[in-house]
């Protein structure tokens, strides 16, 4: 079990590359992006040949090999395996590969530092690899020229050993490292054409958002830390959560504290807001951002410190929890919001969130395996998709993201990108055989058979609405027109909605100023954003939409491949659960139910995504019939499409709302304070260190400090004179001191002793 | 046996080796006064090592003495002879050259 145990090289590799990229990558023929893609396929090999001895541990642990079982040693202490439950499904318990080192020690509190190896890592690790090895490899041509290469590849590669590291994590602290280090990144890969204001107020916003979550996953760490005796191992946590050791007091907190950490970096509502405003940053980080790491470190956590959320918020009990509910409401929200985009890559963005939407509430629900499920197979097509609209920008829109302005017609252009596209956005919208479908109908099966009936309500309006946005986004990307050949100027395409909204918005100079910025979007980093349209005729005259390179396309080839085949790693109709088996733990976790897969569900589903798309394309197809200009003509849908656009004015209740109310009393108190409590003591201290200094320096500076230097001088000068007397430089006079000194020596010793 | 006597030649002579070495010109003179201190602290020690019944470490410690003092005034000679060379004089009180 070399690779299980050793697994602590796939984090370390990238964390390496990246110090090796920033030391000398500029040197280097490749720019550093060699160092990069060679450390994450390296990353990959590992990860790929520990899931192979992964599933060779689950199978001998199958086939009743009592190798795989026996105890294990985590800082020291042994842990004796649970007793395999009697007579239960999972008789053959497998146990993680646990590993850790001390980092460091504080009083009789050991900080370690290791590697917890278990289905779930193993899972995240793969997809987390793949995902990181395609998005670098896309880079290599999509960033070809751009003026921090360099420095990109090494966020890459640290962004991607920061999510490693957390999936890896042996304790609840290690995690915290990974959570901060992805943090970190993502503000600098959204901000990583920084000279536009617009992205670094992007990254900045990314930055903060989570920050308000990551102070739950301080405070809910530090719960769970004194809830489990003093320990951050991951393993005694949550073997302690599924044993009844920590009060339910004590988890609910913890997971409250925790949920809000999820709520921040998953894109949760009411969090969510950071999500489609990470666009700003290149594509292919884009992708990264929504399919491997950062967000679904958040819907991570909540899958590997289940059994505390299981018990702190009685998901067991089928009544509705924040999670469930956060989860449902987010799946709406985000889809609502991703009709009015016409920027592509939002659309993408919003549909991240309403998946992990999905996520959240399958975990809320119960649904362990299924939402563990999707985020492997929801990596796979949305990291697709993102590179698909990474493509298209790069070929087919000239740097452009904006789908209503310069793209449209682009099927027969990119016929590669078209077709991986679909396949993705068929993934995403649930069509069998597509992986969406397998995990996504898997949590909504799971959701009713635990009692969240509702919920599965929610979510299979979303699935309705999911094939409906992504429709309108793929024909609007490709089929009707082309519609970025020549507009001059013209920004705003004959959109009715568009239109609409302009209108409802008359003599509001605010929302038309936003608007313009929300269009003007682009991905050049050439310094030259202004209008998308106006930008093109600057620098190409004759530009032609064609298909992508080969470095663009493989990738997507590869990617669409594993979004069509990766969901039947969990097929229930045909016998396959193959997925459950390797990753479902069988230890320290609570036990899993599992409903049965349910073809009538299953059908509606399908038949509900099926509809939107045909709605929705019929409705483009006929020009949209009698709906075009309805936002002008009805007052109500001008109203809900406002109140869309201003994504339910969220963005302004954070920033004139909230901020305002805390910015203005707050900085007023503060000043005020300032003014003179402060002030007051620091001149106070200041007048007082200056009489002091006066004095000092006139009384124990010019008289004592002086004197007993001048003294000091004039002392040795005098005894030095002294002193001279008595070198006569006769040998006799020099013994007879001699013999005097030794005498009155002895005499002192004779009288003493 | 008592000790005294052996204390008290030792002190006698101790006390000519000062008085010499404080009072003759003669460098030579001021070597065998030397020489005597230098015995006069040997028989101490033997007195004092015979006390002590079965321990030779004052036996050793004057024959220590005697070889030092062998050397010693091998290099006092020594520099008495470049004194007289240097000088034709060996008298010590003329010798303040290093007055400070």
């Amino acid at each position: 079990m070399f690779f299980l145990d050793h697994a602590w090289l796939i984090p370390v590799l990238p964390a390496v590359a990246f110090a090796i990229i920033l030391l000398v990558g500029k040197r280097l023929p490749g720019k550093g992006a060699e160092i990069g893609i060679t450390a994450i396929l390296a990353s990959l090999v590992l990860s790929l040949l520990a899931a192979a001895q992964w599933i060779q541990r689950v199978n001998d642990a199958g086939a009743g090999h009592e190798g795989a079982l026996g105890f294990f040693t985590t800082l020291g202490r042994s842990i004796a395996p649970r007793a395999a439950t009697a007579g239960g499904e999972h008789a053959a318990v497998v146990e993680p590969v646990i590993h850790s080192i001390t980092w460091w020690q504080s009083g009789s509190t050991t900080f370690g530092i290791g590697t917890h190896i278990d289905g779930l890592a193993v899972a995240l690790v793969v997809v987390v690899t793949i995902i990181s090895s395609l998005v670098q490899i896309f880079s290599l041509e999509y960033m070809r020229g751009d003026r921090r290469y360099t420095h990109y590849f090494a966020g890459l590669s640290l962004f991607t050993a920061g999510m490693l590291n957390l999936v890896v994590a042996e304790n609840t602290l290690q995690l915290l490292l990974g959570w901060e280090i992805m943090g970190l990144c993502s503000f600098m890969l959204i901000g990583h054409w920084w000279e536009e204001q617009a992205n670094s107020d992007a990254a900045l916003k990314a930055f903060f958002t989570t920050r308000t979550g990551d102070i739950g996953l301080l405070v809910g760490i530090s719960i769970v830390f004194f809830g489990a005796g003093q320990t951050f191992s991951i393993y005694e946590t949550n073997e302690m959560a599924t044993n009844g050791q920590i009060s339910h007091l004590v988890l609910l907190m913890a997971s409250i504290a925790l949920f809000i950490a999820v709520i921040g970096k998953s894109g949760q509502f009411p969090l969510h807001t950071w999500l489609p405003d990470a666009m700003a940053g290149p594509t292919p980080v884009s992708a990264l951002i929504h399919a491997a790491t950062m967000v679904v470190a958040g819907v991570y956590l909540v899958a590997r410190l289940y059994p505390v959320f299981y018990d702190g918020f009685s998901i067991g009990n089928g009544g509705v929890n924040p999670m469930v509910l956060i989860g449902g409401i987010t799946i709406l929200i985000a889809a609502a919001l991703a009709f009015v985009q016409v920027d592509i890559k939002k659309v993408l963005a919003y549909s991240t969130v309403s998946q992990l939407g999905y996520m959240v509430m399958g975990l809320g629900a119960g649904a362990w395996t299924a939402a563990v499920f999707h985020i492997f197979t929801h990596a796979f097509f949305k990291a697709l998709l993102f590179l698909g609209a990474g493509s298209i920008s790069h070929s087919g829109s000239h740097h452009s993201f904006n789908m209503k302005t310069s793209m449209g017609g682009l099927r027969k252009k990119m016929p590669i990108t078209f077709w991986t596209f679909i396949i993705g956005t068929l993934a995403l919208a649930g069509i069998f055989p597509f992986a969406g479908f397998w995990s996504k109908d898997e949590i909504l099966v799971a959701a009713g058979a635990n009692g969240y009936s509702t919920f599965m309500v929610i979510g299979l309006i979303g699935a309705f609405m999911t094939a409906a946005y992504m429709t309108r986004c793929v024909y609007l990307t490709f089929f009707g027109e082309y519609r970025g050949g020549d507009h001059h100027g013209d920004v705003h395409a004959p959109d009715p909605a568009l239109v609409g909204a302009l209108h409802a918005s008359e003599g509001n100079e605010e929302l038309t100023l936003e608007h313009d910025l929300a269009v003007a979007h682009d991905d050049h980093g050439h310094g030259v954003p202004a209008h998308g349209a106006a930008a093109h005729g600057g620098h190409d005259e004759h530009f032609e939409p064609h298909e992508s390179p080969l470095l663009l396309t493989v990738p997507l080839m590869i990617l669409a491949a594993l979004a069509m085949f990766g969901g039947l790693l969990n097929a229930a109709p045909f016998g396959i659960e193959k997925f459950k088996d390797w990753v479902e733990p069988t230890i320290a976790y609570p036990e899993f139910a599992h409903a049965d897969f349910s073809y009538s569900k299953a059908i509606v589903s399908v038949c509900l995504a099926l509809a939107g798309g045909v709605i929705v394309f019929a409705l483009y197809q006929r020009d949209l019939g009698r709906l075009r200009g309805l936002t002008r003509r009805s007052r109500l849908a001008s109203a809900g499409y406002t109140f869309l656009w201003n994504k339910y004015y969220l963005d302004d209740l954070y920033e004139k709302g909230v901020v305002y109310f805390i910015k203005k009393p707050l900085a007023a108190a503060m000043y005020w304070i300032n003014q003179h409590v402060i002030d007051g003591v620091v001149n106070g201290v200041g007048r007082g260190s200056v009489g002091v200094g006066r004095w000092t320096y006139r009384h124990i500076d010019q008289q004592v400090v002086d004197g007993a230097v001048n003294g000091a001088g004039l002392a040795a000068g005098s005894s030095g004179g002294f002193l001279r007397t008595l070198q006569t430089g006769r040998v006799s006079q020099y013994g007879a001191l001699l013999f005097a000194a030794a005498g009155i020596g002895a005499l002192i010793l004779v009288i003493v002793v | 046996m008592l000790i005294n006597q052996f204390l008290l030649l030792g002190a006698f002579l101790f006390c000519t080796g000062v008085y010499g070495v404080l009072v003759r010109r003669n460098a030579v003179l001021v070597l065998m006064s030397i020489e005597l201190i230098l015995n006069s602290v040997n028989l101490n020690l033997l007195a004092f090592a015979m006390r002590n019944g079965s321990d030779v470490s004052g036996h050793v410690f004057a024959l220590y003495v005697v070889a030092v003092a062998a050397a010693e005034v091998g290099v006092g000679l020594a520099l008495v002879l470049l004194i007289y060379r240097n000088r034709r004089s060996i008298a010590l009180d003329e010798l303040s050259s290093m007055k400070g």
